[in-house]
């Protein structure tokens, strides 16, 4: 079973049809129980990092999002969803999960901001979740990127202006900053990976 | 690097699709589902759904496109026409659309921008600016589908939706809308030159030349067209090989 957290501000609506559409049901986990059962969690983050991070509080899923990663159940984080698992954003200064080293910071770019539209997602290594994507184009909408401490954790990059980590893999946790509910065959392929992904982990 | 955009635009009245399109047999089935996922397989990188007639019992089927649109197409859809309220725009993103666009309400009661962003998100508030030249003195904002005049400038107009939270700007030209004889490139240049977040100009389109002058002269971020797709003469796969030829980056 998926779990999409739901801390009332996203909607949800185009990752559930996204996982309908590859024969996956989701339940929409807004409690910190609904997460407990899951065998892999999309977090689909919208909106500024303060508000999500209190919301996610307020909620108990911070604790919880927190204990499912450490029991290793897989992890898709969307745009903030990916954010948020790093230590703090430069957004209003907010204390983020801190589940890896890095912030998140305004990208430093003379192209204009946010960054809207479609752009290509080059590989900096590979990972079964982003196999099938190498010079493919995403979605995105943001004007704040990640930047791992470690670089390792960097597993695909993107320019605007300057490049950026637009995706990153360690263990069982995989970020993107795109969209790939929004990113045509190219989102579905790499949703389908990270279902796969899930499964075999979940087994193992 | 960031791509252009290519969105068609698909007018709604009473939840159907009208106007011809080059997808005849599908256009006929009165299916705008079937037709949004043509779209999306033609390679549009995005969709914009024109609510034409914007009634109460239209604007209820017309959730109901979006909804069965959503499950199918996985690709940005934006939703305009007629959107007046807070709430509207909610039952609109519910349904599955990820932009709605505001215009003549946001001219009106420029707090919808601010509140609509503080809400949802500027990335789902776009303030659509319809614009018609005057004798003299550049562009003035236009309403109500280009009959009444806003007593503003389309370029201040625009900084404005975006310190109000806009995530990007529609831009129309009245005068060029229709004509087929491509967009009015000197204002959307002017607007685009003046904000930071992206424009979709609109208004013109007639020949791929046409969007390759309002993506490079223009300095568009995105060129919204219809007629010339809904016709056969350019779909977009042609339009995209023409501009990737041209040099201007699409996505393929």
């Amino acid at each position: 079973m998926i779990a999409l957290i739901d801390y009332g501000a996203g909607n949800l609506r185009s990752v559930e049809n996204a996982l309908a559409r590859l024969s996956a049901t989701a339940i929409i986990a807004a409690l910190p129980e609904d997460l407990s059962r899951a065998r892999a969690i999309i977090f689909p983050g919208v909106g500024a990092a303060a508000p999500a991070m209190a919301a996610l509080r307020e909620r108990g899923l911070d604790q919880a999002v927190m204990a499912a990663i450490r029991d290793g159940v897989p992890f898709l984080g969307i745009c903030l969803g990916m954010q948020l698992l790093f230590e703090s954003s430069a957004e209003d200064g907010a204390a983020c999960l801190g589940l890896l080293p890095g912030t998140v910071e305004r990208l430093k770019t003379q192209e204009k901001l946010p960054h809207v539209g479609w752009n290509t997602l080059e590989h900096v290594r590979p990972h079964p979740v982003l196999e099938g994507t190498e010079g493919e184009a995403f979605y995105f909408v943001h004007s704040y990127v990640v930047v791992p401490r470690d670089s390792d954790v960097s597993a695909g990059e993107t320019t605007h202006g300057v490049p950026f980590v637009s995706a990153i893999a360690h263990q069982g946790l995989v970020g993107v900053q795109f969209h790939p509910e929004r990113s045509g065959s190219a989102g579905l392929r790499l949703l389908e990976n990270f279902l796969r992904f899930a499964n075999v982990e979940a087994a193992a | 690097m960031l791509l252009k955009r290519i969105i068609p635009c698909l007018d709604t009245a009473g939840g159907r699709v009208v106007k011809g399109t080059h997808f005849r047999e599908l256009l006929d089935q009165g299916d705008p589902v079937a037709l949004a996922r043509a779209y999306s397989e033609d390679g549009a990188d995005e969709l914009t759904f024109l609510d034409i007639d914007a009634t109460p019992q239209g604007r209820a089927t017309l959730i109901d496109v979006v909804e069965k649109t959503a499950h199918a197409v996985f690709i940005p859809l934006t939703v305009g026409g007629g959107i007046r309220e807070l709430d509207e725009i909610r039952t609109l993103l519910r349904a599955g659309a990820d932009k709605v666009s505001i215009q003549t309400a946001a001219v009106q009661r420029p707090q919808l921008i601010t509140e609509g962003a503080r809400a949802f998100g500027s990335q789902c508030i776009v303030v659509a600016i319809d614009a018609k030249r005057v004798a003299g003195n550049g562009w003035m904002v236009f309403t109500h589908g280009g009959r009444n005049s806003a007593g503003l400038d389309p370029v201040g107009w625009a900084v404005e939706a975006q310190r109000r939270g806009a995530g990007e700007i529609l831009l129309t030209s009245i005068d060029a809308d229709g004509t087929r004889a491509g967009y009015d490139l000197e204002l959307t240049r002017a607007v685009a030159d003046a904000v930071q977040i992206p424009v979709i100009a609109s208004g013109g389109a007639g020949h791929p030349k046409d969007l390759e002058a309002v993506l490079t002269e223009g300095r568009a971020d995105a060129a919204l067209a219809a007629s010339i797709f809904h016709s056969r003469a350019y779909p977009i796969p042609q339009v995209k090989a023409y501009l990737a030829a041209k040099g201007i980056p699409v996505r393929v």
